[in-house]
Parts: structure tokens; C-alpha cells; sequence
């Protein structure tokens, strides 16, 4: 190779994003200096992406146990028994840098590595969720990101026929030069046909199975392992282009091989493409593997091993058949259309061995790439403005709540977002029973009487102000959305979205949000199946607020008994589970209409938060309920005119509230651990004895009907309401955003 | 009664199609892979939703080259029945079984939502059991749904009594905030002039169980098999 004699100086270690430290530790584990292929392969498996040297050490503390875990962390997905001879696969991802310079491949290319992820595990994918943070869409560069990214998901979602039932979007300033972009994906499998990245018995072929490798993509994980500075459109030709038509023959393809029984291991090439499928698989088996490059069907001339072993090509996989079963593998590929090539063949001796036109070009033993990157314990320390802005300056309190009302209801984190999922099919598939826009998505699972709901969570406000505090309610509110469609929480996945690691105060704001998550995991009895960590979500510098985003998925035992959050009908009864309390710190009301982003964040007690979750699935479970909403952003007030714009016949509603406590705070707070429900008034008594039985305070509120929500304070009416006004302000703000609605 | 669901590469209704009438209206279902050359006795075909072949270039261009599409055509033209469902709608257009062409949707985005239709037509295998000027809730989900033809082809389309759906209010009125895609004339449904190859932008299937909010789709698949029994 002409490479020999390769100088490796401190501009190359750079260019691969390693230190001059790892640099010697490789060549120490390696016994040699690597050539230009081996240290490309190095700085993609040592990325901060692919190796969690920032976080590991962190992340250990994450409860990973449980009854129903059949896998945690450490595969392409975490998988939960949920009965019947089935498994819920899922997993969460995030694709935010991709996302940023190329909205729409970035995030169609999201969707299609987290389906990868998904049926590479023998499950067929049921759902498609996106939590999604853009600036404001004030900005016309936000749009155009925004609708990049919608039609992105859109469009390889809908293609590929997995139904995006849900998710959340919220818009901040510290979006602008960062948007995320998770995505996450629901599979069902059968128990006892579940596959793993395993590459067994020496000697059997490895395939290559999917669409031709091609130059796009080189380096994508080293780029998502560093900060954005103004070179930018340079790092277009590392987005992947996607194409979901491909990955449908792909599902197919596979599914089928593994119904038929004919598959060892599989392994999808997603983050470091070629490079990680194959020492992944030989390092879970503590085997070896051997491949030629020219044998790897591709779709550009002249690429070096460096470029197809970087290459991060989508739709593509990796797999392990024995012998007497290649030419059964091929057939089903072939009748799809599809390349089912053998590369290589797994080996006895550990190393990863890669062949070039007669050349052995790479040589490296398999460990040292996959588990022996270093881990950091990185410095951290407490930002200045955490204490700063602990505290609320006083408040100049606006006398009517109605324009408050107003401008919540037009301000994006608010507004309805339909004109988002109207582009996503959501219902293909035919399982998806609650639409979207409540608080979780509820599929039924075929063939059974079960469903299973998610939620997606995250309030980067609070896990900005108080990142401990702030994670624990991401983990609440999340088990809280589940608990208002009756579900019981199963596991969680989630994608940890952070700043530059090694600046001590993102290192802080990150261990926070894993002490709290875990604690809040630990209290709900929740396993952590897995999930994601990015960083390096800066720009120029400035970094994007903490935003650990969860994805829980639940348990509905008989699809029956749920429920969803508009009002029913006339004449029901309004019961608050859980208490009010004199927290205003946090607020989207304070950052709407006084223009504060400032503590303190409302405070949680996880046991009293679990109590009030249960008292309100065990009311779905007796069937009392009429509906069910739980109590966020906006506070109760916005939560009861969700009520209202969410039921079929715009049903309003009249309170009385006796709390001591000020208007603003009472009507815009965002206390904790409450969930409105509405009930016949035969069923008053029960809850009150649900309530009794799990010791938690309970009131009456007032009673649906009319066609205003209007609310009295101690006597006097603080609120007094249009819901057709509030439907139209709500409806149309964000389709007033763009030229075509 | 025999169905059978043509699955295209890149379908992704077949399976629920194939669902809703084997175990939901408890028929007889069998798939019929797009590279086949038999149609294996079945009584109606049924063109799924999806995007065969991924719809790169115009929807359906590609999937009326798939060898079994010679076959569905005979079939067609000999009288049986067929179904085109959103996807399987386009590639009828493209096989010129029914008249016209579709455009994207007059916003340009992706349209996933329930819709009203309001019946237009009775005498129809496919819609027997409907009563004319009854609406049904079923949803749409498409990218190009919005029907354009010559004005020559609309006006014998009319003379014909070709239009078996269009998008209209709850209330059947016909407006254009109703008609969601921008279709010509509100065409959410065309027949062919001999009355047997149905397409519909609209999704029957999504529409077949309480459980999913809305039955209004059955009347369809149950009035294919009521006309099937009188044959």
C-alpha cells in the first residue's frame, strides 16, 4: 500500500478525533502502528458515539434489572416480556447533528437506523415515536429545519409502513443552532425467536445483505463526537441519504430468513457502518473475523478499504448462516431484490482481518476495537447560573387570566401540533387506537386483548435549572402520561441530548440527570433497557440545555379498560387526584408572559407521585373514569382547556377553587403529581375510596358542560372563557407559520 | 368467497387488508405475490395501499410492469372484480383500467386524517349495502391523492355515473375545505364504466373495527360479498 511509511502526527489524530494519548494506548494494545484503515476504524469505535467514554461510568448506576427483562443495554435494543409468547423490542436514538445540516436525509436516515435497530432482533416494527427540539419558529431558518425534519420523517416512515403514533416537539432559542432529533421505535417479536449480533462457529460465512456501500456517510459517528463550528455545509457529504423503499425489501428480507430459522447472528450497519457490525459481532462471541473488500457490493468506482470500511451506506446488514443454510439465505434476498454477497468468514484467532485486492490491509485484534476504548471520569462542576436563577424575583401579577389564556394557547410549546403528525401515517398497521396528540400512544397487540402504550418525555427547562430535580420529573411525567391511558410502565429507553462533555459544567448537568433518572427508575421499579447518549450538541460554543428525553413503554392488560384526556360529555364531575401547591418557579406561564426562565422547579416526592398514578390506573381499571389528563406544562388550567379543545364537541367546563393560594400560582403552576379526571356523579364515592386506600388528597373541582371554560376563585371568576375562540387561537398557530397549511 | 391481497415490493396495506378480511369479515384470504403468474381462483383482487416500488417516479409507474398485473388486467376486463385501495388506486390509473391521473396534494404534504365521503352510488358491487348521499368517516394517508382529469374525461365520467365517492362535510355537503387533497370535483372514488374495478384514495381497512374508532369501512368489503354471493 502506498500508505506505508504513514506519518501519524498530531494533524491526523485530529482529523480522526483522537487523542495523542488513545494514539499510544492503540498502538500499545495493537503491538504495531496502525496503517490509515486501522486508525479510521479506531477513531470511529472509540468516537464518543460508539464507545460512551464520557458516560459509562456514569450510566452504571442505571437500573438495568428486572422480572420482565429479557435484554438490557449493550444491543441494538432493550426487549421486555410482555406475555402471550411476545417481546416489546425497543430503543431510542438520536440523529441531531445529521439533522441539522441536512434536515431532511438527517432525519429520514433517523428513523430508518432505529428501525435497523429494531428488526435486526427478529421484531417486526409496530410504531414510530419522535421527540423533536427546534428554535423558534419565529426564525425562518427554524422553519425550514422544521420542515425538513417533519417531511423527513414523514417520508420514511410512511414509506416503509411503521405508523408515527406520537412523540412531542418543543421550540426554544437553544434549539436554533442544534435541533434534536430522537427517534424511537416499538417492535413485537416472538420470545423464542429473538436474534443477536453474534458471529458463531468458526468457519461459517458472513453475508452482506442490503444495499450497495457507496461514500456517504464517512465518518457520521466521528462527526456526532464533536462540536459544529462554521464548517458546516463542508460536512453535508457526511449525511447519509436514505432510502426507505430498500429497507421495506430489507424487513421483509430478514424477517423472513429468521422465521425460516436460517440465521446465526445479524447485525445492522448503521454508526460505523461495515467496521462495527463485524467486530461487534466476533467480539460477543470472542471470535474472529475475516473479509474481502472486493467482494462488498458497491456503487461507486475506485473506493479504498478506508472509505468502505468508514462507509455509514444505509440499508445495509451483516450476518452469520451456517454453511448448508447460505444458499436458503440467498433465495429469500434474491426474491426481494436484494444483494445477499458472503464477504468473509468468521475465524478462531479474535482479530478482524480485511482483504484488498490480494492484500491483507487491516489486521487487528477484535477487543481492543470494541472494549478496550477508555473510559473518562471528566471533571465537572456546577455551572454559575444554577444558583443564580434558584430563586423568582417578584412578580408583577397580570389581572386577566384570560389573555393570559391567549397567549399560551398561540405560543408554540402549547399550540396544537397536527399539522406535524397529519404527515405521518399513523395508522398503518391498523393497531393504533388513540390517535395523536393525547398523552400516549396506545397500539393494540393483534391476537390478544393487551395494548401497549408510550410515552416520550423530556422538559429541558427544568432539567436546565435543576438537572436532578428536572430528570426525576421527566421519569414521573412520563409513567404519569401512561398511567392516563391505564398503563403500567415496563421499561424505559432514553436518549441522553448534552453539550461538550469535556467542559466541566456539561460533565455536572449530565451526572445530575443520571443520578435523578436512576433514583426516579429505582422508585417506579423500572428497568433501563437501553437508550443513547449524545454530545457535543454546541454550536459556536453555546450549548443546548440538558434534555434527557424518555421513552417508557406500558402495559394496558385489557384494551378496554383506557382512556383518553378530552371531556365526554355535559354534566360529569371534575376531580383533581393529587394537590395543588404554591409553585410557580419554571413555568411556561413564566416564561410566556413574564419573560423568566428561573426556579425554583417544582419540587418531587416519587412515592407520592407513584401513589396518585396508581390510584388513577386502578379507576380505569374498575372503569369509572370518563377521562384522564395529566397535569404539565401550563398547569391546571391549561391541562382543563386541553380537556375542553380535546373532547369531540368542544364540551367546556366551570370550576370553583377554594385553595389558598394566588390566582397565577394555582391557575399556571406546575406542581406535580396531578392528573384531572372526570367522572358520572354515581362514581364520586369510589374515587374518593381509591383515593382513601392510596393516601392521596383528592377534590372535586367542578363539572363539564357549556361551551366556556370558566373558572371562580374564592367566589370570584378568575377565568371566563371561549372554547371555539381558544380552538381557533390553538389550531392555528402553527399552520399560520408556514405558506401551505 | 376467495380474496386475494397483491402484495407489490413496498406495499404496506397488504398485511391489513389481509387482516380485515380474513379475521374481521371472516373470508377466505390469500396473498398474491406481484412476480406470480396465477391468480389462484380468487373471486376479487384487492390492490393494497403503500408505495410499490417505493414510488421514486410516479406512484404506481413501475408496479403495472410486475408480471401478475397482465393477469389482474384479464381478470379485470373479463369482469372480475378488483379493488384499488390509495396505492392500488394509482396503479390502476397507471394500468388504464380506470381514467385519469394523480397529483400531489394541493398543500404538498403527506395527508394522514379521518375524511367524510359521501356515497354517490349505489348500484355498485361495492357499494350495494350503502344508501346514496350516506357519509362515511374512513381516513386517508397519501402524498398524491388529488384527482385530475381532462374536462372531456370528467364530463362522461359524470354521464356515466363513474364517481362513486367524494370528500364532503360531516353533513354531505360538498365544500372545498372538505375536499382535503384538492381532487377534481371531490373524486375521492372512481368506477370503471362496466362496474367492476373500484378505486378509492380512502382506506376501507382502517375503518373495519369499533376498537379503531370508526366501521364505516365494511360496508364496502361486506357489500363485495353480498354482490358475490348473487353471482
Amino acid at each position: 500500500m502506498k500508505e506505508r511509511g504513514l506519518m501519524i502526527d498530531k494533524k491526523l489524530l485530529d482529523e480522526h478525533n483522537l487523542t495523542e494519548e488513545e494514539y499510544r494506548l492503540i498502538v500499545d494494545l495493537i503491538g504495531k502502528q496502525p496503517n490509515l484503515t486501522e486508525l479510521g476504524i479506531f477513531s470511529l469505535m472509540w468516537s464518543e458515539h460508539c464507545s460512551y467514554k464520557s458516560s459509562r461510568i456514569h450510566l452504571k448506576q442505571l437500573p438495568v434489572s428486572g422480572d420482565h427483562v429479557i435484554q438490557g443495554p449493550g444491543e441494538n435494543a432493550g426487549i421486555i416480556d410482555i406475555g402471550d409468547g411476545l417481546a416489546a423490542v425497543f430503543k431510542i436514538e438520536s440523529h441531531n447533528h445529521p439533522s441539522f445540516i441536512e434536515p431532511y436525509q438527517g432525519a429520514a436516515t433517523g428513523v430508518g437506523g432505529i428501525l435497523r435497530d429494531i428488526f435486526t432482533m427478529g421484531a417486526r416494527p409496530i410504531a414510530l415515536l419522535d421527540s423533536l427540539r427546534f428554535g423558534p419558529l419565529s426564525n425562518p431558518k427554524n422553519r425550514s429545519i422544521m420542515e425538513g425534519v417533519v417531511s423527513g420523517i414523514a417520508g420514511y416512515g410512511n414509506s416503509i409502513g411503521v405508523p408515527t403514533v406520537g412523540g412531542e416537539t418543543y421550540f426554544h432559542d437553544c434549539y436554533s443552532l442544534n435541533p434534536l432529533v430522537n427517534v424511537f421505535c416499538l417492535g413485537i417479536a416472538e420470545k423464542d425467536k429473538i436474534f443477536y449480533a453474534k458471529a458463531e462457529g468458526s468457519g461459517n460465512p458472513v453475508l452482506y445483505v442490503g444495499s450497495k456501500t457507496g461514500r456517504d456517510g464517512i465518518h457520521g459517528a466521528t462527526m456526532a463526537s464533536a462540536e459544529f463550528r462554521d464548517d458546516l455545509e463542508e460536512k453535508r457529504p457526511n449525511v447519509q441519504v436514505g432510502d426507505p423503499f430498500k429497507e421495506k425489501l430489507l424487513l421483509e428480507a430478514c424477517l423472513e430468513a429468521m422465521e425460516k430459522d436460517l440465521i446465526i447472528g445479524i447485525q445492522d450497519m448503521g454508526a460505523a457502518g461495515l467496521t462495527c457490525s463485524s467486530s461487534e459481532m466476533a467480539s460477543n462471541s470472542g471470535t474472529g473475523i475475516e473479509i474481502d473488500l472486493d467482494l462488498v457490493p458497491q456503487r461507486e468506482e475506485g473506493m479504498t478499504p478506508y472509505e468502505i470500511m468508514l462507509s455509514e451506506s444505509q440499508e445495509r446488514m451483516l450476518l452469520v448462516a451456517s454453511k448448508d443454510k447460505v444458499e436458503e439465505v440467498q433465495k429469500i434476498f434474491t426474491k426481494w431484490d436484494l444483494d445477499a454477497v458472503v464477504i468473509g468468514k468468521v475465524t478462531s484467532d479474535n482479530r478482524l482481518k480485511v482483504n484488498f485486492q490480494g492484500e491483507l490491509v487491516v489486521d487487528i485484534p477484535v477487543d481492543p476495537i470494541v472494549n478496550l476504548c477508555p473510559a473518562y471520569r471528566r471533571e465537572s462542576e456546577a455551572p454559575a447560573y444554577i444558583r443564580s436563577k434558584s430563586k423568582l424575583p417578584s412578580l408583577q401579577v397580570p389581572e386577566d387570566h384570560n389573555q393570559v389564556l391567549n397567549t399560551l394557547l398561540a405560543a408554540e410549546n402549547f399550540a396544537d401540533k397536527e399539522w406535524i403528525y397529519r404527515q405521518y401515517d399513523h395508522m398503518v398497521q391498523i393497531n393504533t387506537i388513540q390517535l395523536p396528540g393525547t398523552d400516549a400512544a396506545v397500539l393494540r397487540i393483534k391476537d390478544t386483548n393487551k395494548a401497549l402504550a408510550v410515552s416520550l418525555d423530556g422538559n429541558s427547562l427544568y432539567t436546565y435549572l435543576e438537572p436532578k430535580t428536572g430528570s426525576k420529573i421527566a421519569v414521573a411525567e412520563c409513567c404519569r402520561n401512561l398511567a392516563c391511558v391505564g398503563a403500567y410502565p415496563l421499561g424505559v429507553t432514553n436518549c441522553l441530548n448534552f453539550g461538550n462533555p469535556e467542559k466541566p459544567e456539561i460533565m455536572w448537568q449530565f451526572k445530575e440527570v443520571v443520578e435523578g433518572m436512576s433514583q426516579a427508575c429505582r422508585a417506579f421499579n423500572i428497568p433501563v433497557t437501553g437508550g443513547n447518549v449524545s454530545f457535543y450538541n454546541e454550536t459556536d460554543g453555546a450549548a443546548i440545555y440538558p434534555t434527557p428525553v424518555l421513552g417508557i413503554v406500558g402495559m394496558i392488560d385489557d384494551i378496554h379498560k383506557t382512556t383518553t384526556p378530552g371531556f365526554k360529555q355535559p354534566g360529569d364531575i371534575i376531580i383533581l387526584l393529587g394537590e395543588n401547591s404554591d409553585e410557580i418557579g419554571a413555568s411556561l406561564y413564566l416564561k410566556y408572559i413574564h419573560g423568566l426562565e428561573s426556579g425554583p422547579v417544582p419540587q418531587i416526592d416519587l412515592l407520592k407521585e407513584l401513589a396518585v398514578q396508581e390510584a388513577c390506573r386502578q379507576a380505569i381499571d374498575e372503569g369509572l373514569l370518563e377521562s384522564a389528563h395529566d397535569v404539565s406544562d401550563g398547569g391546571l388550567a391549561f391541562c382543563l382547556m386541553e380537556c375542553c379543545l380535546l373532547s369531540k364537541e368542544q364540551t367546556g367546563c366551570s370550576l370553583e377553587l377554594r385553595d389558598d393560594l394566588a390566582s397565577h400560582v394555582l391557575l399556571f403552576g406546575e406542581a406535580q403529581s396531578r392528573i384531572v379526571i372526570t367522572v358520572k356523579p354515581d362514581k364520586v364515592e369510589r374515587i374518593e375510596a381509591i383515593a382513601q386506600i392510596k393516601k392521596i388528597k383528592t377534590s372535586v373541582l367542578g363539572k363539564t358542560g357549556g361551551n366556556k371554560f370558566i373558572v371562580k376563585h374564592h367566589g370570584k371568576e378568575v377565568i371566563h372563557y371561549s372554547i371555539n375562540q381558544g380552538f381557533n387561537i390553538w389550531k392555528k398557530s402553527i399552520p399560520s407559520q408556514f405558506k401551505l397549511t | 368467497m376467495k380474496f386475494g391481497v397483491v402484495v407489490f415490493p413496498g406495499s404496506n396495506c397488504d398485511h391489513d387488508t389481509y387482516y380485515v378480511l380474513k379475521e374481521v369479515i371472516n373470508q377466505e384470504t390469500l396473498f398474491l405475490w406481484h412476480k406470480e403468474h396465477s391468480l389462484k381462483g380468487v373471486d376479487c383482487i384487492v390492490l393494497p395501499g403503500g408505495f410499490a416500488y417505493g414510488d421514486y417516479l410516479r406512484s404506481g409507474a413501475i408496479a403495472k410492469f410486475s408480471p401478475l398485473m397482465q393477469e389482474v388486467k384479464a381478470f379485470a376486463l373479463s369482469g372480475g372484480l378488483v379493488l384499488g385501495i390509495c396505492n392500488g388506486f394509482q396503479v390502476l390509473l397507471e394500468l388504464g383500467l380506470l381514467p385519469g391521473a394523480m397529483l400531489r396534494n394541493k398543500n404538498l404534504k403527506f395527508l394522514c386524517q379521518y375524511v367524510h365521503l359521501r356515497v354517490e352510488k349505489k348500484d355498485t358491487p361495492f357499494t350495494k349495502k350503502a344508501a346514496i348521499g350516506q357519509v362515511l368517516r374512513i381516513p386517508i394517508a397519501h402524498f398524491e391523492g388529488n384527482y385530475y382529469t381532462d374536462q372531456q374525461t370528467i364530463d362522461r365520467l359524470k354521464t356515466n355515473q363513474q364517481i362513486v365517492f367524494r370528500y364532503s362535510e360531516p353533513d354531505g355537503r360538498l365544500t372545498d375545505q372538505a375536499n382535503v387533497n384538492g381532487s377534481l370535483e371531490n373524486i375521492a372514488g372512481l368506477i370503471n364504466k362496466e362496474g367492476n374495478v373500484l378505486g378509492m384514495m380512502p382506506h376501507p381497512e382502517r375503518a373495519s373495527e369499533a376498537l379503531l374508532g370508526s366501521c364505516d369501512g365494511r360496508i364496502i368489503f361486506e357489500s363485495i360479498i353480498e354482490h358475490l354471493k348473487t353471482v
